[in-house]
């Protein structure tokens, strides 16, 4: 069956043989201190990984590459890795990480609304974070404070028995004061 | 050792697993995670059995078998599991079998119907798209993915592409590339292997949608039409036309392995440019004819020539892309109807060196080994081969040894794929072999690695040897090959220091004007280590395509008769005289090379072709179109019409693979048949036929062309071949020297030169390329081949798909050299050698020295063999493909680019 787009009428790859690599710019050359003294297998790529987010906050895609270069490991076991744990994040983060718990209590609570005020007001959807790298949105199933549900979570900080208004004020706080403010739980 | 099944007592082998036991002894334990090419994983839980006095059920798939094991497959418990696996894998998949490509062969299709399981009354929505414009030939659907990892494991464990992955986890889980990009983008080689190993219909063939299912096939087990490895496959047939290929699992040269060229270029048999019927030119033009026509005119023309000037005049040249019958009666023809041996095939161009050089050393010129043994070899020693992309699936034996901890040392002046995959990677100079080797062996002796008793009583000439080689000390070498010493002496040790090891070389090594002296010099590297006539171990020339073995062991050489049977010996002149009826030719005939030139002499005035194309594969083309233009009469008998009809008097159209029985040999000597699936088009004849005609009409009976009467016909000349027949290789091809029917075919050659025959070492001196570079034409030009065509690619540019993949020549060069040029990756530029210049695309690559450029001969667009030079290997008559000297243009620009002086140093920034 003939395709349906034929394909660009170009070799695969970079040159024969060869991949391409991707440019995202990030500076390499950070990479090689923080992987100094790890040994070259496949068992450190997750301490490699980790380090890396250390350095550059979050996976660029051509770290992953280096890294597996590196370590002499394909570069789609790298990438296996990297998206099996949720430890890892292959896009920036925002400063602030808001988390809205979507457990029973909080559920029942309004997390929906909450979340649609929040993805409102920042611009993104959930697991996106602000093209200004300020907020990072995401969700998770229980906090383990269901007493105080609905409750999100702003860079560690815990506020609850929210309803929409009350969110878009916490949200404010921190993107006008940047610093983390006080506010009672 | 034996084991209980359900109450039956089994044989089993050390090392097996439960399941592979119970598989072979047909006892049914539903699988689907496993498959018998890779490790085991456990993952799936439905082939689970109870073992007596084990606690919990086992996975079969994992459990090794111990002696009095006692086993059951079914109980109660294991069914409900394996039913509710079953169920949880329908809830999550479509129900899409009514249009599923893998219906009829899916395993979990099969599994459902006998547990009785149906898909949930709410059918699950589809997560993902269907992965579709990806690339020509796989489609991937993982809604329909079961997670068998099976995909994800045999493109590492077999390919070594590692191009898949299983990303994220839970329910999102899915296999996927690195950043989830196309397999176009990722280092896939489009094998197919995961589409083969897929249980179910998340990967299928793209050239097969919609072509019919499993029931719809007519299945026609044949050998691959494209390279020497020569995998078996089965032909997936429907309303006539060739619509799949499937790897046969049982075929010893491939075991369920194939390439991209075996797997996906199988319909260009079904293109329209094929040759449908006989043509004459009449008044300057190719015109329509009969049969009779055609014959009658070629016939009449030959004898005509025959009587003005006898034999003398004509050349004939086979080829080995065709079966040994034909390549068995072409000979026949040119020898007992015309009367030369002025008979050759394009192996001249290829490993005409290795039949001269091991001949003179070992006493044959084939792969002493077999290709299953490179697996076990503990060190490899490549040189001048870039096999994962000329011999892909041989190259998969070559990766499983070294995954296994075998040394594998790489000599290539391109960075390859191999020389990633090296233990050892020397890049050499271009045209440097001899010295490496010679360098290797002073080490090997200075060390005392030789083996003794082989080197001296089963050798001749070692002192010879040692003085010789006593003048390349390391550093000397060094200083020719542009390796470090340390790496040289490095690899000796490696190599002089293995049990056994095996020598594997290509192209890189015959295709120069020293390429007889180059395989003599590996030839003396294995005798010196003893490496000859052992398991594991050898000297291994590759051959290039399918039947290039099979055109030099029938005969398709001057100098020689079947099995190597030298011409110039009177007793096989009378036996093959008193078979054929006739008085044989007595002189040694000329080779393809040397004929060229008494073309255009005018002392050849006819050339009967039969599969050659010599205009793009020759070195020097410009020179050769012009011998060939001189010609009186040129007959061409091939699939398409290629370059050489534009100069041929008479076309005829022959059936090709895929209609023509017969047998090809692969490159481990083993004889396998390839069968008829489909009807040749319009009325194209088979090639044996061709050549039984004109013989009548030339007024001798050579044979009816039937391919087994043909066949035995060849077993009955040729001692080597004489226990071959039809019946014994219907299943699996049997490997020569085979002498009687009982004879189970010879693994491996040269075990005699261990107890009643003596090799010969012969020493050589390096010889630099007849061409360097100099100031106008600075750089070094060295040809090859790519992945994903084959040769002139008459088959692979016919095949749909594959030209999507590898559409254009390209040069190759370094990025050092692109800057120095002041050249742009992916710029067309022009290639020039004093012979004549090509047009061409540039890319940078790390995998190209500096200094060195590369180009394939694949392109009519650009015909890199315009530029090759035509200087001549005096022993085999092999033109230096492998090294001239050109400079590189930008297109528009005339005036010639000067290159600064580093291009004398060579090779420093391959990182
Ligand atoms: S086609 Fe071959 S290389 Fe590509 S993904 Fe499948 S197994 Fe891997
Ligand atoms: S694509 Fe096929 S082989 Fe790969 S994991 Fe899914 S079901 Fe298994
Ligand atoms: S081209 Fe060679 S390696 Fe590829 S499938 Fe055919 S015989 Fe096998
Ligand atoms: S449900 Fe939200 S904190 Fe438990
Ligand atoms: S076949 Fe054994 S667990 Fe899948």
């Amino acid at each position: 069956m003939p395709m349906k787009d034929p394909l660009a009428r170009r070799w695969r790859k970079g040159g024969p043989g060869e991949l391409r690599r991707p440019d995202d710019g990030a500076d390499l050359s950070l990479l090689e201190d923080a992987l100094q003294g790890l040994p070259r297998n496949e068992m450190s790529v997750i301490p490699a990984l980790q380090r890396a987010q250390e350095v550059y906050g979050y996976l660029p895609e051509s770290v992953l590459a280096q890294i597996a270069d590196e370590l002499r490991v394909p570069w789609a076991r790298v990438y296996g890795v990297a998206t099996f744990y949720a430890q890892f994040h292959l896009k920036p983060r925002g400063r602030h990480i808001v988390l809205v718990c979507r457990g029973t209590a909080c559920h029942v609570g309004g997390a929906s609304e909450i979340l649609g005020a929040l993805e409102e007001r920042l611009g993104i959807r959930e697991g996106e974070t602000t093209p200004d790298l300020m907020f990072t949105l995401e969700t998770v199933a229980c906090l383990g404070a269901c007493a105080l549900a609905p409750v999100i979570v702003v860079g560690g900080r815990y506020y609850g028995h929210l309803d929409e208004a009350k969110t878009l004020a916490v949200i404010d706080m921190y993107t006008d004061g940047n610093a983390a403010p006080e506010v009672q739980p | 050792m034996q084991v209980t099944i359900n109450d039956r007592v089994y044989e089993a082998r050390e090392g097996e697993t439960i399941l592979e036991v119970a598989l072979r002894n047909g006892v049914r334990i539903p699988n689907l995670c496993y498959d018998r090419r890779l490790a085991p994983t456990g993952q799936c839980r439905l082939c689970l059995v109870e073992i007596e006095g084990a606690r919990g059920l086992q996975p079969s798939c994992c459990m090794v078998v111990r002696d009095g094991m006692v086993i059951r497959t079914s109980t109660e418990e294991i069914e409900d599991i394996r039913r509710t696996v079953i169920r949880l894998l329908l809830t999550e998949h479509p129900n899409d079998c009514l249009r599923c490509e893998a219906n009829g062969a899916c395993a979990l299709q099969d599994l459902a119907y006998e547990y009785g399981v149906d898909f949930p009354q709410k059918p699950r929505q589809p997560k993902f798209e269907v992965n579709e414009q990806d690339n020509p030939f796989i489609v991937r659907d993982y809604d329909k993915c079961i997670l068998c990892e099976r995909c994800v494991r045999i493109c590492s464990e077999v390919q070594g592409a590692n191009a898949l992955t299983v990303a994220c986890r839970g329910s999102e889980s899915v296999v996927s590339t690195f950043l989830g990009g196309t397999l176009m983008d990722s280092p896939c080689v489009l094998c197919g292997h995961c589409v083969d190993t897929c249980p179910v219909g998340a990967l299928v063939d793209r050239k097969r949608l919609g072509c019919g299912r499993t029931h719809d096939f007519v299945r026609v087990r044949t050998t691959c039409s494209h390279c020497g490895v020569g995998c078996g496959m089965f032909l997936l047939v429907r309303h006539g036309r060739i619509v799949a290929v499937e790897p046969h699992h049982a075929s010893p040269a491939n075991r369920g392995s194939l390439c991209v060229k075996g797997r996906y270029a199988y319909d260009f048999p079904h293109h329209p440019d094929r040759l449908t019927t006989p043509l004459i030119r009449r008044n300057g033009e190719l015109q329509p004819a009969t049969w009779d026509e055609a014959l009658e005119y070629v016939a009449t023309r030959m004898k005509q020539t025959l009587a003005e000037s006898g034999p003398g005049a004509f050349a004939g040249w086979c080829s080995s892309c065709c079966t040994n019958e034909s390549n068995y009666l072409f000979m026949k023809f040119m020898r007992a109807v015309i009367g030369t041996n002025t008979v050759d095939n394009c192996a001249r161009n290829c490993h005409a060196p290795t039949v001269a050089g091991l001949a003179t050393t070992l006493g044959a010129g084939a792969m002493t080994n077999s290709i299953a043994e490179l697996q076990n070899a503990p060190c490899i020693l490549a040189i001048g081969t870039n096999m994962t992309e000329t011999h892909p699936v041989l190259a998969l034996r070559v990766r499983k040894a070294v995954q296994q901890g075998a040394k594998l040392i790489v000599a290539d002046p391109r960075r390859t794929e191999l020389a990633d995959l090296a233990t050892t990677y020397l890049p050499l100079r271009v045209g440097t072999d001899i010295p490496l080797l010679n360098g290797m062996m002073h080490v090997i002796i200075k060390e005392g690695l030789c083996h003794e008793q082989f080197a001296t009583e089963r050798c001749e000439g070692l002192e010879e040897l040692k003085a010789v080689v006593a003048e390349y000390p390391p550093e000397r070498v060094a200083e020719i090959t542009g390796i470090p010493a340390e790496d040289i002496i490095n690899a000796a040790r490696e190599f002089g220091e293995a049990e056994r090891a095996a020598i594997c070389y290509t192209m890189g090594i015959t295709q120069h004007a020293c390429g007889t002296d180059n395989v003599q010099s590996i030839a003396n590297l294995a005798l010196l280590t003893g490496n000859v006539g052992r398991e594991n171990a050898g000297v291994n020339p590759l051959r290039g395509q399918s039947n290039v073995q099979g055109a030099c062991d029938m005969g398709g050489l001057p100098n020689v008769l079947t099995g190597y049977q030298r011409m110039d010996d009177p007793a096989v002149q009378a036996k093959f005289g008193e078979a054929w009826g006739c008085d044989m030719p007595a002189e040694i005939g000329l080779k393809h090379t040397e004929a060229i030139l008494r073309m255009g002499e005018g002392q050849i005035r006819c050339l009967y072709l039969m599969g050659e194309q010599p205009l793009l594969t020759d070195v020097d083309v410009n020179h050769a179109r012009h011998c060939l233009e001189r010609l009186d009469l040129l007959v061409m008998q091939d699939n398409f019409p290629g370059e050489t009809s534009a100069l041929a008097h008479v076309v005829l159209p022959a059936t090709g693979w895929g209609e023509t029985d017969g047998t090809f040999t692969n490159t481990e000597r083993r004889v396998q048949r390839v069968r008829r699936a489909v009807l040749p088009p319009g009325e194209s004849k088979p090639d044996t036929w061709i050549i039984c005609e004109l013989a009548k009409r030339m007024g001798k009976d050579i044979g009816s062309g039937n391919a087994k009467d043909t066949w035995n016909e060849i077993a009955r000349l040729t001692p080597t071949m004489a226990g071959i027949s039809y019946e014994r290789i219907e299943k699996t091809g049997l490997q020569w020297p085979c002498r009687t029917p009982a004879d189970p075919g010879t693994k491996f050659l040269h075990a005699d030169l261990w107890t009643d025959r003596k090799a010969k070492f012969m020493p050589v001196h390096h010889q630099p390329p007849a061409e360097l570079p100099d100031e106008e034409y600075p750089l070094v030009l060295t040809t090859g081949r790519r992945l994903y065509h084959y040769h002139t690619g008459m088959r692979t540019h016919h095949s749909q798909g594959i030209d999507d993949v590898a559409p254009e020549e390209l040069v190759e060069m370094s990025p050092q050299d692109g800057q120095n040029l002041g050249i742009e990756d992916g710029e067309m530029v022009r290639v020039v050698s004093r012979r004549g210049e090509v047009t061409a695309r540039a890319t940078f690559t790390r995998r190209s020295p500096v200094g060195t450029i590369f180009m394939s001969f694949h392109f009519r667009e650009s015909p890199t063999n315009v530029l090759t030079n035509p200087v001549l290997d005096p022993k085999a008559g092999i033109p230096e493909f492998k090294a001239c000297a050109v400079r590189v243009e930008k297109v528009g620009e005339t005036a010639p680019t000067p290159l600064p002086p580093f291009l004398q140093k060579g090779g420093d920034d391959r990182g």
